[in-house]
């Protein structure tokens, strides 16, 4: 079943437009990647799902139903959530108040403080700090467990590998299939491509706002990503 | 003793000042909403009750049983309905819209009630007061009012921090924008937020009515003292509000005690005083 589909979506920063007519299907359970250079639309991607900005109500289908032009909050109610680039927590709530914000919406599903504290026990121990005190990699923790709390059934992280070292973000990707093993449905953005490959079933490869490359992640040509990544 | 008097007597008259810094204090904290017409929403909620009062016969206290829902109601709305729109442009256009509206209450005041000035009566408490040893002779009323004060901040405490309200207001405080990302409505919620703060609006103007006279034109120095309590106390932080409430009234209480006519000057004096020393306050919290 498709759970997201997006039908000629273009999304504009005022009068410069940084999407142009995108067309991407994805199924329920599936976990997908977005890559592409700096600037290439990434973000502006999943900027538009999870409304932040404007698009066409067509454009956006969910599940079946038009949700473009919807507000961000409408969106999250309906299980769609997003892992911020950059973390974004809440700076001047501790850690468990961050999660605790998260499940705001209290939807229904798995998702529960013991079970993000199951997923990402260090967390459990740190519940009591401010955000702003945990390390790095503890606060991505901390963001996608924020974002798990709205039990969501399409999750969409931007960027996870950040600033983080690569023991770190290692951790991070292993725990991703406890979240897929929920049934829910990924979108990973990342500049790291190797990492978001390894990671998911089938890519999609921006290049300046436009869908440049589709292929399942087995089996592709190495040089046909190379052309669509750098637009040689 | 004479000036532990005057000293004790500032601080209650501090309380007050702590009060009409309240609904200032949490608008700005939490929507970035500076409330040009803060002061004159205070003249109007004694005008209500003293309209209430006189309809139905109930005493001041008695009206914030009306005074307290209607401000709440009318803060609302006019969130919901006006200020929301503002909020997206930067500083200016709210401070211009609320500006408006103070212009508006205040004409509408003078047309209504005319310039006369009008007083709540409550009674015997107003003049009733405690002797403590050593000829000190602490007013119940003041008293009252410092109480309610200490009780509204100590409230306000624990709807931030235990109450999913408070933390939905402290993280859209913290970021709008990603707050909105977690399925906060941030419109319908900044529309609570000035609700709550015409909550305590309310209050602060019945108890100033029954202690100070009022009159359509009285709401801007009201602003004024609960601007600088809230500056001195540090944006965003509740308990500083109180101190900078207290330390207005004492300087303006030991600027009357020196010379009568000082008394306003003071406590000016005091705040210009602190902004110096300390810029961002005493206890600042709010990050911009």
């Amino acid at each position: 079943m498709t759970l997201l589909q997006t039908h000629d979506l273009s999304a504009f920063y005022g009068d410069f437009q940084a999407l142009f007519d995108i067309n991407v299907s994805i199924e329920e359970g599936e976990t997908i990647a977005i890559i592409g250079a700096n600037g290439a639309g990434k973000t502006t991607f999943l900027r538009a799902v999870a409304g932040v900005l404007e698009a066409k109500p067509e454009a956006i289908m969910f599940d079946g139903k038009p949700i473009g032009g919807m507000t961000p909050h409408e969106i999250v109610h309906l299980g769609i959530a997003l892992v911020p680039e950059g973390r974004r927590l809440f700076q001047s709530l501790s850690v468990e108040e961050n999660l605790l914000l998260g499940g705001h919406s209290e939807r229904p599903g798995p998702w529960s403080l013991k079970r993000v504290y199951e997923l990402f026990p260090r967390l459990e121990e740190l519940r009591r700090l401010p955000a702003p005190s945990l390390s790095g990699g503890q606060q991505q923790m901390a963001a996608i467990g924020r974002a798990l709390m709205s039990n969501p059934r399409l999750l969409l992280c931007d960027e996870l590998s950040l600033g983080l070292a690569p023991v770190v973000i290692r951790d991070i990707y292993a725990c991703l299939g406890s979240i897929t093993g929920q049934g829910t449905t990924v979108v990973l953005v990342e500049q790291d491509i190797n990492r978001a490959l390894d990671a998911s079933a089938r890519f999609y490869c921006l290049q300046e706002g436009r869908l440049a490359l589709s292929a399942p992640t087995k089996d592709f040509d190495r040089a046909a990503l190379t052309a669509a990544y750098f637009g040689l | 003793m004479e000036w532990l008097n005057t000293i004790i007597q500032g601080m209650l008259l501090g309380g007050i000042y702590a009060l009409f810094a309240i609904g200032l204090s949490l608008s700005f904290g939490i929507m970035r909403l500076v409330n040009i017409a803060h002061g004159d929403f205070i003249v109007l909620s004694a005008y209500v009750s003293l309209v209430v009062s006189q309809g139905t016969g109930l005493d001041p206290f008695s009206t914030l049983i009306i005074v307290v829902p209607a401000m709440f109601v009318l803060g609302y709305v006019m969130q919901r309905g006006l200020l929301n729109a503002t909020l997206s442009g930067g500083l200016l256009p709210p401070l211009l819209v609320t500006f408006g509206i103070s212009v508006i209450i205040q004409n509408g005041l003078l047309q209504g009630f005319g310039a006369y000035t009008h007083r709540l009566q409550e009674g015997a408490i107003e003049t009733a007061s405690v002797r403590l040893p050593g000829g000190i002779s602490i007013g119940v009323y003041p008293l009252l009012v410092f109480a309610v004060a200490i009780l509204s901040i100590g409230g306000l405490q624990v709807l931030f921090y235990s109450t999913r309200l408070g933390r939905a207001f402290r993280a859209v405080s913290d970021d709008a924008d990603t707050a909105e990302l977690m399925g906060i409505d941030n419109r319908k919620l900044y529309a609570v937020a000035l609700g709550i703060a015409m909550i305590f609006t309310a209050i602060a103007g019945v108890l100033f009515a029954i202690r100070t006279n009022f009159d359509p034109a009285a709401g801007p120095i009201r602003l004024i003292l609960a601007f600088e309590a809230v500056i001195i106390g540090g944006l965003g932080s509740m308990w500083g509000t109180l101190v900078g409430g207290v330390i207005l009234g004492v300087a303006q209480a030991v600027g009357a005690a020196l010379n009568p006519t000082w008394q306003i000057l003071a406590g000016h004096i005091a705040f210009l005083i602190i902004l110096i020393v300390r810029p961002s306050g005493l206890f600042p919290r709010t990050r911009d």
